[in-house]
């Protein structure tokens, strides 16, 4: 067992990797009533085209069968799980991003309980040509459901706009098409191959003991045998550097136009310190640039192109990485044109060192206010592992960056002439 | 949590040491009525977006920056019959930064500011300020059409209430923009300094003492107010009438059913644990009669659930299906409506419902907000209840208690958003 002790923010996180090559993290919150766990594999949406666990050959999967499989998992031979943790007191939940699909509960009371339900259930997978069928309609009723929310598409709609290739522009959930082609056979192809310890991490936060829950994840992890770890082929296509489109339009049945501005990361392969580096930088820039503080958010605001739903945001991994930013606008258009004419007078003017002072505090106080939240110190922290990077590195990498990393990402990430794309709806008839 | 009165203002504290940040939070409720409730949509929104000291919300933003990205948010809810508007700030904790300059008096400074020393002139609230929030409520309330969900909800409770206030919608309505001008709105901020009901909640590293000290020099204005005597709004008139139903027509791939009852039971009424319980049973829950059937055996949704609002007594079932399977969907609905009333469940349900109410309770009171929410229940009714009291009350409810409120339960509206024939592409 390993103990790093974070001093400053008065944490102390316990690790340890197993044998079967599991990786489990334990971090205790003293005073917190509730206990959280996460059972994660580093397998989403985009690994559809891989070598299966016993086999030579590539195969390429349905869309959308790694949310199917997520779904699935939740039933076995004595029915369903969740009836298992609600008797424990538990609430469970699961869910599948483009690069993991992870296994979660949350609970105040019989936490060994469902610490092994949650292992068990999870590494357990009973699929039978029945219960396969049935899902379907369930999840056909989850994507209309998606089809008809304006926010999901627009920001699907970006993300099928900056790339041409990546399985990222696919659905997470797939289509309805696609998951009638999903059978049995194929769930338990994808299971084998991507749900091997090797390939998983285990996060508990809460009031616990840290000795005590290592132990139990020891035991029943060695109770369970497993094939060899073998390390998994994905294959993906290639992306070229730049946006896919420049614009595109989806006319919805709305009143309210919206507008979100997408920058593709053109090197998206770092991993690691750079990452980081890279992420932090960006999320400054976003700030420094469309902040509520700065005076392109208050211009924005004044002429009537924003309102309080504005945001931005930058995501990257291993293969993708981009911004967004928008929100809600009464003239859509002009919102993408501004937000890029404010991205380049940006670029051309060296970086203001006051402000980029005050942004990078309030980058610290809002993680600070994160590390309140179990849900996302689990979640954060198995993102940030799978991409080779520590959470608990973000405040010092933050008080790192200079003008100099900022200017760099800059130059890199904000090119409004080629890795931009505008993702517009507009209300029908308009 | 302790509570004391200084002057108008209820001040709830609860110290701990549990979180990275502390939070300050301000609840100012009046009855929800017609005449005010889009003015009260507007208020909490202007007075967040500029004080004298700091004239616009860029100002405001960016000291809260300086404050290592302190939040402050603007608010309003409907709680039963009451319209609250809210003003809530995190800032983070000192004692975790490398720099560890006071920052909590300087945040209470900042809050006490936007609620008591907003940007005025003449009288009035600035004329841009109040402009621009007029646009963005607007946009706000025809955005509610493009959220099916919300759209969906909002309309069976026009429909259900009709005759009752709850029935206006928490953010107001568009024909009550035009009029709105920072004199009128300035007038009506004062009437609500001067006779809202003010709770103001502090959570984490602080202490009474020093919270006293700070409310009096911040809050002067409304610490040297007398006390205001607690009114809780007279108990919503429950009306019997035939069950309705309401449909209307859309272009949507997914139709929208929602299904309101009357509950006859409120915060404050004896059966009010066997109501939670019966939520659970019924359509609160993964484990719960809703999920099981219309979901997992049935295959007909991908959500099915019921809601209590506890002040108003209802109860809500939402869930999205397929347009043409309306029947097929409501008539499992009142079936498993109908096997709560005939006590048609285990005493496992009952246990193991028990077992996720407490288990939520407990969550819940882990974040400061929750905690709060929790708290504000009892300021709402006359009903005190304790939250040390809440896990013993869960279990002392027996099956005959559920199928009691089970029984009280009337069908009032069943509203279906459906899609339009000839969207149905497939």
């Amino acid at each position: 067992m390993n103990k790093v002790t974070f001093e400053q923010l008065q944490e102390t996180l316990y690790h340890e990797e197993l044998p079967n090559g599991l990786n489990v993290y334990v971090l205790p919150k003293p005073g917190f009533n509730k206990t959280f766990a996460t059972f994660t594999t580093k397998y989403g949406s985009i690994d559809n085209h891989f070598v299966p666990l016993n086999s030579e050959e590539a195969l390429r999967v349905p869309d959308g069968i790694a949310h199917f499989l997520e779904h699935k998992l939740f039933e076995d031979e004595e029915g369903d799980v969740f009836q298992q943790f609600s008797k424990q007191g538990a609430s469970a939940n699961a869910f599948t991003s483009f690069t993991r699909t992870a296994y979660l509960f949350s609970s105040t009371m019989n936490i060994k309980e469902n610490l092994t339900t949650l292992l068990n259930f999870v590494q357990k997978p009973y699929f039978t040509d029945a219960s396969v069928d049935k899902e379907k309609g369930i999840i056909e009723q989850e994507i209309k459901m998606y089809e008809d929310n304006p926010d999901w598409r627009n920001y699907f709609g970006l993300i099928a706009g900056m790339y041409d290739r990546h399985p990222v522009k696919i659905d997470i959930a797939g289509t309805v098409e696609s998951i009638h082609q999903i059978t049995k056979e194929l769930l338990y192809t994808c299971y084998e191959t991507f749900y091997h310890p090797s390939n998983m991490m285990f996060f508990v936060v809460g009031n616990i003991d840290p000795d005590q829950t290592l132990t139990l994840i020891r035991e029943n992890q060695a109770e369970k045998r497993f094939a060899e770890p073998k390390e998994i082929k994905r294959f993906f296509e290639t992306e070229s550097e730049a946006a896919y489109q420049k614009q595109v339009t989806i006319p919805m049945n709305v009143n309210t136009g919206k507008c979100l501005v997408g920058f593709k990361d053109r090197l998206p392969e770092k991993q690691g310190k750079a990452l980081l580096k890279h992420e932090l930088s960006v999320q400054l820039l976003l700030e420094m640039v469309f902040g509520q503080s700065g005076e392109n958010y208050q211009r924005l605001y004044e002429e009537g192109l924003i309102d309080d739903t504005f945001s931005f945001d930058y995501s990257g991994e291993n293969g993708f990485g981009f911004s967004v930013i928008g929100g809600d606008s009464g003239n859509p258009e002009k919102l993408g044109e501004t937000i890029a004419a404010m991205v380049k007078e940006f670029a051309g003017k060296p970086i203001n060192k006051e402000m980029m002072e005050s942004i990078r505090k309030k980058k610290i106080g809002y993680f600070l206010r994160s590390l309140n939240s179990p849900e996302y110190i689990a979640n954060q922290f198995t993102r940030y592992k799978f991409n080779e990077m520590d959470l608990f590195d973000v405040i010092p990498v933050l008080e790192e960056l200079t003008p100099a990393d900022l200017e760099a990402a800059m130059k890199e990430h904000f090119n409004a002439e080629t890795q931009m794309c505008q993702c517009m709806i507009k209300p029908k008839g308009e | 949590m302790t509570k004391f009165t200084i002057g108008a203002l209820n001040v709830h504290v609860l110290p701990s040491t549990t979180y990275k940040t502390n939070t300050i939070l301000l609840h100012m409720r009046s009855p929800l009525e017609k005449n005010t409730v889009t003015k009260r949509a507007i208020l909490p929104y202007v007075l967040q977006s500029g004080t004298m000291e700091h004239p616009s919300r860029q100002h405001i933003r960016r000291e809260l920056d300086e404050l290592y990205g302190a939040t402050l948010q603007a608010d309003v809810s409907k709680k039963g019959e009451n319209h609250i508007m809210s003003l809530k700030m995190e800032v983070a904790n000192e004692k975790f930064l490398s720099d560890s300059r006071p920052l909590f008096a300087r945040g209470l400074q900042l809050f006490s500011s936007v609620l008591l020393s907003p940007k005025v002139n003449d009288g009035a609230f600035d004329k841009a300020i109040v402009e621009g929030e007029k646009r963005t409520l607007k946009q706000k309330l025809a955005s509610v059409y493009d959220d099916k969900m919300r759209y969906a909800n909002k309309r069976l409770t026009e429909e259900m209430c009709k005759e009752e206030p709850f029935g206006l919608f928490v953010y107001g309505n568009q024909e009550d923009i035009p009029s709105l001008d920072g004199a009128s709105l300035y007038s009506y901020y004062k009437q609500v300094l001067s006779a809202d009901q003010l709770d103001l909640y502090f959570v984490g590293d602080v202490e009474e003492a020093e919270i006293k000290q700070l409310v009096e020099t911040h809050f002067a204005e409304l610490s040297s107010m007398p006390a205001r005597e607690s009114v809780p709004p007279a108990p919503a008139a429950k009306q019997p009438k035939e069950p309705r139903e309401v449909m209307e027509e859309q272009e949507v791939q997914q139709g929208k059913l929602h299904i309101g009852y009357r509950t006859q039971t409120t915060y404050s009424d004896e059966d009010y644990f066997p109501l939670q319980l019966f939520n659970g049973i019924f359509g609160g829950f993964s484990h719960s009669k809703l999920f099981i059937n219309v979901r997992e055996k049935a295959s007909l949704a991908y959500y099915a659930a019921s809601r209590v609002e506890s002040h108003k007594g209802l109860l809500i079932v939402m869930s999205g299906i397929e347009s043409k399977k309306f029947d097929d969907a409501t008539t499992i609905i009142f079936q498993q409506m109908d096997d709560m009333k005939a006590g048609k469940f285990t005493d496992e349900d009952l246990t193991q419902t028990k077992a996720v109410l407490k288990n939520q309770l407990l969550e819940t009171m882990d974040v400061p907000r929750g905690r709060i929410e929790l708290e504000y229940h009892s300021r709402l009714s006359d009903k005190s209840r304790p939250l040390e009291m809440w896990t013993e009350e869960i279990d002392k409810v027996t099956k005959e208690d559920v199928v009691k409120v089970a029984q009280k339960m009337q069908l009032d509206t069943v509203y279906f958003l459906k899609g339009k024939e000839e969207a149905a592409h497939e």
